[in-house]
């Protein structure tokens, strides 16, 4: 049995995210989907992760109905196994100790570079954003790099307006020419789409298609020349207990309406 | 790069005192401390254990052409860049919080070219603080290597001598100042906190001047009862404020959680007013209040209790 028609969106991505997580890792989530898509992990099918925030948080428990807005609050914080600083959190990534770094973005380019910084140039911006937070450090330092993000053109760009976190930088071995000798990008998590980005060239490369979705309607909302795989797959679309998981967590458990004696 | 160096802040230190003195004063004896054109960094992350009853006191004496560190900055920002006071911020995030959009207050005075973002990781904030801390000038890393953050700050890179391997040479931070908001203090400044650290403890040991406020002062001896919990010692804090409350409307550990409707109200107002927004709020209360402590009060007691019992849900 599926979701059926009414599944949004965000519960697609979040529960096609989660399915990327494999039980007995550590994953380094930001707050929103990627943190969503981590906690129905741990509730379907890998019990035994680990969810680390950038708060000082590792083996985050999360109470249904209550989940942080910030990486850095007692909600975040809630059933936590340990409860260290920030900057202990990201040297525990830089010393490898993190299986996936998830992310959302604000505009991801063919490389998998995200821009969380500025929409226009740094110097004089059109918007200027919030910044990299710990988003940087997560694709730097992670050893693979999941990101989860509408498709949109404006979000799927061919070069993002600035850099604020490395993806394959300009392709190829760009990654190790910076110095970037750990981690990668892995895959690009959408509402149409599941992606990847092709070896040699490092540029992404569509993988499988949401149910119902078409190779061409994903190009048409993709902002650059997309890689096709040989192999592309349709996707299961969520279970029926998924949706009931993901939907428990984000508004809590199921209230059982009791008349009044 | 910054206005002190490592060795300068460390000279400093060897050359001050050390005394268990009573550090007491109030919040704005505490605030006068700190002078026009300073580098003031600003403990806790976004919502969580910030220094608000020291911020309130620095937003009341109208101090300009500061610069501002944090982690993570929240709205407090804002209220210093309308009321005039900030030249420059330093942080890898600037913003209210993911639910209440962009900052308008904060991209006003950016976008417009009237104050300076340095936008830095998350990590090399925190390694910045660390270097401060420990009393050297860079911390390798291999944080923001083939970013466009590296080369907006023009980031150096180090080879290292051993290995050959290339990281970015993130350079150390000494601020003038740094406020710090804790669950206990005693007197003489020996600084207790529950939970979670942020980047505090390296924040503190790397400034010139540290001003703690605290939930409790406390004796020493029960200080003592629990060592463990020290996160400074007294010869690393030169002023002790006692603030019940101080990090409201923010959240402090384990006591009580962040006003979310008041944060809610205020991000209603910037993104209809702006600037203007900000200089009323810190006009209604930050002024308009003889201190902290009457600010708090005028939550009332129900949103106080509300705050403190969703504390007690979420920790143990």
């Amino acid at each position: 049995m599926t979701g059926g028609s009414d599944v949004t969106a965000e519960e697609l991505m979040a529960i096609t995210a989660s399915r990327l997580l494999d039980d007995h890792k550590v994953v380094f989530a930001g707050v929103g989907m990627p943190l969503l898509a981590s906690a129905v992990a741990r509730r379907t099918r890998a019990p035994h992760l680990t969810i680390v925030l950038e708060g000082g948080i590792i083996g985050a428990s999360l109470l249904p109905g209550r989940l942080p807005v910030s990486t850095n609050e007692m909600r975040a914080a809630y059933g936590a196994r340990m409860l260290t600083g920030i900057t202990d959190i990201f040297l525990y990534a830089q010393r490898g100790y993190f299986d996936y770094g998830f992310l959302g973005a604000a505009q991801v380019d063919m490389h998998g570079n995200i821009n969380t910084s500025v929409i226009g140039s740094i110097e004089r911006p059109r918007v200027r954003l919030p910044g990299s937070g710990g988003a940087n450090d997560i694709s730097s330092l992670c050893n693979q790099v999941l990101i989860v993000t509408q498709h949109e053109p404006r979000r799927f760009v061919e070069r993002v307006d600035f850099v604020t976190s490395p993806g394959y930088l300009d392709g190829g071995d760009g990654r190790a020419r910076a110095g970037l000798v750990a981690g990668r990008p892995g895959a690009v998590v959408t509402d149409l789409a599941l992606l990847d980005f092709e070896p040699a060239t490092r540029r992404m490369r569509l993988r499988g298609l949401q149910p119902g979705v078409t190779v061409g309607q994903v190009r048409d909302r993709t902002g650059f020349d997309l890689l096709v795989g040989a192999d592309v797959t349709e996707l299961s679309p969520p279970s029926a207990e998924e949706i009931a998981i993901y939907r428990e967590l984000r508004d809590g458990p199921a209230r059982v309406a009791v008349e009044a004696p | 790069m910054e206005h002190v160096t490592v060795l300068a802040a460390r000279a400093e230190r060897e050359a001050a005192g050390r005394q268990a003195t009573d550090k007491r004063m109030t919040a704005e004896q505490a605030a006068a401390l700190i002078r026009d054109g300073d580098h003031v960094a600003i403990g806790g992350t976004l919502y969580s254990r910030t220094p608000m009853a020291l911020v309130f006191a620095l937003l009341r004496q109208r101090r300009r052409h500061l610069t501002v560190s944090r982690p993570l900055a929240c709205y407090e920002v804002e209220l210093l860049l309308a009321t005039g006071a900030l030249d420059r911020i330093v942080s890898s995030w600037v913003g209210i919080g993911l639910p209440w959009g962009l900052p308008p207050i904060f991209r006003h005075y950016v976008e417009s070219g009237q104050a300076r973002y340095d936008e830095w990781s998350h990590l090399a904030m925190g390694l910045r603080y660390k270097a401060g801390a420990m009393g050297v000038p860079f911390l390798p890393s291999l944080t923001m290597l083939g970013s466009d953050l590296a080369r907006a700050l023009d980031l150096q890179t180090v080879t290292c001598p051993y290995t050959g391997q290339r990281l970015a040479a993130v350079p150390a931070l000494n601020p003038d100042v740094a406020l710090i908001h804790a669950h206990r203090a005693d007197m003489f400044g020996n600084v207790q906190v529950d939970g979670y650290r942020h980047m505090d403890a390296d924040m503190a040991r790397a400034a010139r001047t540290v001003i703690v406020s605290a939930e409790q002062i406390v004796s020493p001896d029960e200080i003592a009862a629990r060592p463990d919990r020290t996160m400074l010692p007294h010869f690393a804090v030169d002023a002790v404020v006692a603030a019940p409350y101080g990090a409201y409307p923010h959240e402090c550990y384990g006591r009580y959680g962040p006003d979310l409707d008041h944060f809610g109200a205020y991000a209603a107002a910037a993104k209809r007013h702006g600037p203007a927004a900000g200089l009323r709020y810190v006009e209604q209360n930050v002024d308009a209040h003889a201190d902290f402590a009457s600010f708090v009060a005028a939550a009332g007691p129900a949103r106080l209790a509300a705050l403190a019992a969703d504390a007690g849900e979420l920790t143990p």
